[in-house]
């Protein structure tokens, strides 16, 4: 256990090295929420009450985005590239050699990466967003507590989808054409573009069930107290449920893919 | 006399490093290229990711208007103009400049230095090195959604009009290529700050897809005066459209896309310039 902590507590510091690269993400995540907030508004103003929200609530649903935008890297970007190109060059066999398991290696290294942006790169956008727009974020009250144990959850989903795109380099060897599709999928079905309540239809449910939801749309409905109670409960229980499943996939394939490896000459 | 031949001469040389960087960046495009199409099916995967990147943009907008007739006063088919006008803007000038984000790794890797050595201009070697063709997959959608505006668009067209079109869409690639260019110089300055152009870059072109009147008057002057992507596409399409632009700038200004354009081009040269002569090997 103490050994995960290290590796987080390295990853969190190996990601706080880079200030002006943080400054820089944080004045982009910053812009974009402007864009967003504006066009939601205008989205708002013609259709008040759209899937639920009032304005206040679409706006906070964008600075939130904002923010968790680097943490659960909801448009891609994150470990797996780095876990691919060790499974491509062989260095893979020397992780696989350490008294640490692989999974939780990564795991525990991206959470203190994912800590780290969430402060870094989080709390400016969303500080910005509530002094420029009103939002309808909750007082001092346990919400922010839900709201937290909800990202926590939502990173552990993130980690869990973007392990089993880093395997597939067993596989494929490149993961570049895996990698974009994934990314693209992050980008539209955690709710990034748009949010998934206002998605049309059937197409809409189907996609308010699978595990992008997890990320980005379940936590913002918590922050606006729109699952409290008994519904909260099943919010979160959402989310632990994609994020043990994808966790257990991410083993069972992990399994298979080190039954494969070959090391090759010494 | 003799001082008039020295300017001569110093146009020419202008001309003639102009030309060489023009061959120099065709060749390293060319070599790209080929070796793009070496994995043909990759090639292949990532333009239609390319592709679908874009249009998931749009899908998210056509949801919008799934449950809206008009938004900021504009249709979808106005709203798609607007957006495949930019989007071809931005993809042309991303196909042939995107590169340009690598300064600052490049100069913290130092294969900066590889560059300053080689008998042509540096500006054409970073933009053409690793040139993606795939790029191409967001010039492509928008192109084809542009295409469908056109002809679901109910506006009086005026050979003037119709001029406008490839006008806007010439300056507009021209003025998002100065914006990549500016940005490349100032990760000579700041190396680690790649990131703050995609807020110009990408920004800028999502920013363009929506209406005018949909943002604050402030922030609508700040891309009309400061940073000029309303000449992109948003005065010269108003003026395509019919509509009147929400800072009520005279009338002619719609036109001055080009002249705007050149511009940012001089601004963003000697910004280049800067940048390069300022530029100090991180050593090895």
């Amino acid at each position: 256990m103490r050994l995960y902590a290290a590796v987080a507590v390295s990853g969190f510091r190996r990601h706080a090295t880079y200030r002006v690269a943080t400054a820089a993400g944080v004045f982009t995540n910053t812009v974009f929420g402007f864009i967003l907030a504006y066009t939601y508004i205008a989205l708002w103003n013609e259709r008040p009450h759209l899937g639920g929200y009032g304005r206040e609530q679409a706006l906070t649903f964008v600075w939130t985005s904002q923010a968790l935008l680097g943490a659960a890297c909801l448009i891609g970007g994150g470990f797996q590239e780095e876990l691919q190109e060790r499974i491509r060059s062989g260095d893979i066999a020397v992780d696989l050699y350490r008294p640490a398991d692989l999974q939780l290696w990564w795991l525990a290294s991206d959470l203190g990466r994912a800590f780290f942006q969430l402060l870094g790169r989080g709390v400016v956008p969303l500080a910005v967003g509530a002094l420029c727009f009103e939002l309808a974020l909750p007082g001092l009250s346990l919400t922010w507590a839900a709201f937290l144990l909800s990202v926590l959850l939502g990173l552990l989903v993130s980690f869990g989808l973007r392990y089993l795109v880093g395997l597939c380099a067993f596989w494929l060897l490149d993961g570049a054409g895996v990698n974009m599709a994934f990314a693209l999928l992050s980008m539209f079905f955690s709710g990034t573009l748009l949010p998934l309540n206002v998605f049309p239809g059937v197409f809409g449910e189907v996609a308010r069930v699978l595990p992008w939801s997890a990320m980005l749309q379940v936590p913002v409905d918590v922050l606006l107290e729109r699952r409290t109670g008994a519904g909260l409960a099943a919010a979160l229980g959402f989310q632990a449920a994609w994020a043990v499943a994808l966790l257990l996939a991410g083993r069972a394939l992990q399994t298979a893919a080190t039954r494969k490896v070959v090391v090759q000459g010494g | 006399m003799a001082e008039v031949q020295a300017e001569v001469e110093a146009y020419a040389r202008g001309l003639s490093h102009v030309r060489d960087g023009v061959r120099a960046y065709g060749l390293v495009v060319r070599m790209w290229v080929r070796s793009t199409m070496a994995y043909r099916v990759s090639f292949v995967m990532m333009t239609v990711g390319n592709f679908a990147a874009t249009a998931l943009d749009f899908v998210a907008i056509a949801f919008m208007f799934s449950h809206i007739d008009a938004l900021g006063g504009f249709t979808l088919p106005e709203v798609a103009f607007l957006y495949g006008t930019t989007s071809v803007s931005f993809g042309l000038a991303d196909l042939v400049l995107g590169n340009l984000d690598r300064v600052g790794r490049r100069v913290r890797d130092g294969t900066m230095d590889t560059l300053l050595t080689r008998p042509a201009p540096v500006l054409a070697q970073v933009a053409a090195d690793q040139f993606a063709l795939r790029r191409l997959g967001r010039v492509t959608q928008g192109g084809l959604l542009l295409g469908w505006s056109l002809a679901r668009l109910d506006v009086a067209w005026t050979p003037v009009t119709v001029l406008l079109v490839p006008v806007m869409l010439v300056a507009g690639a021209v003025i998002f290529g100065a914006l990549f260019v500016a940005g490349a110089a100032f990760q000579f300055r700041a190396v680690d700050a790649a990131e703050v152009q995609n807020a110009f870059t990408y920004g800028g072109t999502t920013l363009l897809q929506y209406p005018p009147s949909v943002f604050a008057r402030d922030l609508v002057r700040g891309v009309t005066f400061v940073v000029p992507l309303a000449f992109v596409n948003w005065l010269p399409a108003l003026r395509v459209l019919g509509r009147d632009d929400p800072l009520g700038l005279p009338g002619w200004v719609d036109f001055t896309s080009p002249l705007v354009a050149l511009v940012c081009w001089v601004l963003a040269g000697l910004a280049w310039r800067v940048g390069l002569r300022g530029y100090r090997s991180t050593g090895s």
